[in-house]
């Protein structure tokens, strides 16, 4: 019974990073209704400039966690000019595709030059051991760092002119621009801290398991099922969202084989979006 | 009989003769190098024009339809390899199988619009792997061999695989012939209805959740079959090759280029991408880029040409409306 208690903890702080996953994804989504494709790929970029960074220059796993964040940043201001600003207020079938086309790109230059090798970065850093049980202190560390950048953008979508800007495009974009607010140059910040974010939680998702360039696919499904606990477009939702599928996965892991525990995600993924169409923690449409 | 009055229009024949084409001209100089790469035409027509039932007509997007395919292998290949059945009825059940299945998921999944289904398909290819990898008689992740007796029936590997060649390209004329049939009937305009405004649809009577259904296990069926025939062609499955990505992908590339929603369009997509990957292949720098080029390939059609080459044909043509699907 402890050992399960120990594992659902654990499940908790993964979930954290999770949701720190998809809060870069639904951010995207909610002010744009975009659903950014290529967001596998960009955890697993954040996981291989992880991993390049440390190799290196030696130096400590988090110190690569600004560069990977300012890099992310320009990575997706590129790709809302390349693949999404033409494809704004057009069906989302057609922006669907076209970052699914980037995905491909991206997984098909990382397949070249890496291969699907596994790749695995040491991080020593103490843990806490509470009777029997020891909670890796790289878990608790990743679970401090994204509640603290999850925090930060709050904190930017609420408190700063440019972050009220992204939430007042995402309630209603004519109205942000009539009253003067560059709408173009704001839907491009917001994929840039999209995509800088699903950059850093996948430094800090690499701290915690090895990886291959093709980890993104599980990945950025586990982000659509937090997105849809969560709520869609609600980054707070998807903090949340993340903390559940991190309970539910620590209180499936000691009983089902890790292969399993992606398809039992994929079928609540589908259960609840069959009976909540808005997502379980759903809020007022532009509530962000 | 509405198969009749398909028979008196000019496109019933054009897809005739292009079936034709396929099948005498391999068996014209004993030409095996052509036929393989004209066995592969097909795979992708096969895959492309399935595809294009889902994505052209009802406007919903499947990234999974790979699962189709790979099901489809693993039926069939189980069915010849542990119960020794022949190559005939292995195929028709794994279709059937693969087609029953896919409507009692469509039935669920579908009942999700459109970006949230596009989702759940890249789940399902997950799930169904997870599913491969794990069930024991179909060897796990080590897959299945089959010996090299299967061939017998048929007098010989070489003689084998002229018989699986025909049996494709009739695969590809059956896909072609239910896109066309489909396109032109009560069930394709529903289609169509539910691609443009599925509300609107709804509301003027088309059963939605029926017809989205309906459309996904029939898109699964040819795919599936297809897929029984590739794998008991190389004799050999696993799942890392019977639900490789990158095969939807280029489904999904194919029908994309040739113009969604159109017959001939995906057919000439098949072809000419066909075409330049085997041109791309025989240079060694850019076999390790085929994902890129795929993807930058896709990203152009989706950015510059949305409607594809048959948009262009029809807008520079525009006669050739009347008589192209």
């Amino acid at each position: 019974m402890l050992g399960i208690l120990a594992s659902i903890i654990d499940g908790v702080l993964v979930g954290l990073v999770y949701g720190l996953a998809a809060m870069g994804l639904t951010l995207i989504w909610g002010v744009m209704d975009v659903i950014n494709l290529t967001h596998g790929a960009m955890i697993v970029a954040g996981m291989f400039g992880l991993f390049l960074l440390v190799n290196a220059l030696g130096v400590s796993a988090y110190v690569t966690l600004p560069p990977v964040l300012i890099g992310g940043f320009f990575v997706g201001a590129l790709l809302y000019w390349v693949a999404i600003h033409r494809m704004v207020g057009r069906p989302p079938l057609m922006s669907l595709l076209s970052t699914f086309a980037v995905n491909l790109m991206l997984i098909g230059i990382g397949t070249a030059v890496w291969g699907t090798a596994l790749f695995n970065v040491e991080v020593s850093v103490p843990g806490i051991t509470i009777g029997r049980y020891t909670f890796p202190g790289a878990h608790i560390v990743a679970a401090v760092l994204a509640a603290v950048i999850a925090a930060a953008l709050y904190l930017f979508l609420h408190h700063t002119r440019l972050g009220k800007a992204v939430r007042a495009v995402a309630n209603n974009r004519e109205a942000a621009e009539l009253v003067g607010i560059p709408t173009t140059r704001v839907l491009a910040v917001t994929v840039g801290c999209g995509v800088a974010i699903a950059g850093v939680s996948g430094v800090l998702i690499g701290t915690l398991f090895p990886f291959t360039i093709l980890s993104g696919d599980g990945y950025q499904l586990k982000s659509f099922v937090v997105t849809v606990l969560g709520g869609f477009g609600n980054p707070v939702g998807a903090l949340l969202g993340g903390v559940a599928l991190g309970l539910l996965e620590g209180a499936v892991t000691p009983f089902v084989p890790v292969s399993w525990t992606l398809v039992i995600e994929f079928v609540l993924f589908v259960l609840v979006l069959i009976a909540f169409p808005g997502g379980l923690f759903a809020s007022r449409r532009g509530a962000m | 009989m509405p198969l009749l009055r398909l028979m008196r229009r000019p496109f019933f024949w054009i897809i005739a003769v292009a079936i034709a084409v396929f099948a005498i001209s391999p068996v014209i100089g004993n030409d095996v190098e052509l036929r393989e790469s004209l066995l592969l035409d097909a795979l992708y027509i096969t895959l492309a024009s399935n595809l294009n039932l889902m994505l052209g007509y009802a406007g919903y997007i499947n990234f999974g339809s790979i699962v189709f395919f790979g099901l489809g292998g693993y039926v069939c290949v189980w069915l010849v390899n542990a119960y020794h059945w022949t190559l005939g009825p292995s195929l028709f059940v794994a279709g059937i199988c693969v087609s029953v299945l896919a409507l009692i998921f469509g039935l669920g999944i579908l009942r999700l619009r459109g970006a949230f289904f596009a989702l759940s398909t890249i789940g399902i290819v997950e799930a169904v792997q997870a599913f491969a990898e794990n069930f024991s008689p179909w060897g796990g992740s080590s897959g299945i061999y089959l010996s090299s007796e299967i061939f017998k029936p048929f007098g010989g590997p070489a003689h084998a695989l002229w018989v699986i060649y025909f049996i494709m390209v009739g695969v590809m004329g059956l896909s072609l012939y239910l896109s066309y049939f489909i396109k032109t009937s009560k069930f394709g305009l529903g289609l169509l209805a539910i691609g443009q405004n599925e509300d609107a649809a709804a509301i003027l009577g088309v059963p939605t959740p029926l017809y989205k259904a309906m459309v996904y296990s029939a898109s699964a069926f040819l795919p599936a079959i297809a897929g029984g025939l590739y794998f008991f062609k190389s004799a050999f499955i696993q799942p890392s090759d019977a639900f490789d990505l990158s095969l939807s992908t280029e489904a999904l590339v194919v029908a994309m280029l040739g113009g969604q929603g159109t017959v001939t369009g995906v057919a000439l997509g098949a072809y000419l991408y066909e075409e330049l990957r085997g041109y791309l292949l025989t240079t060694a720098t850019f076999s390790n880029f085929q994902l890129v080029i795929s993807g930058a390939l896709l990203l152009l059609i989706v950015l510059f040409f949305p409607s594809g080459l048959m948009g262009f044909i029809y807008s520079r043509f525009p006669r050739t409306q009347k008589v192209l699907e």
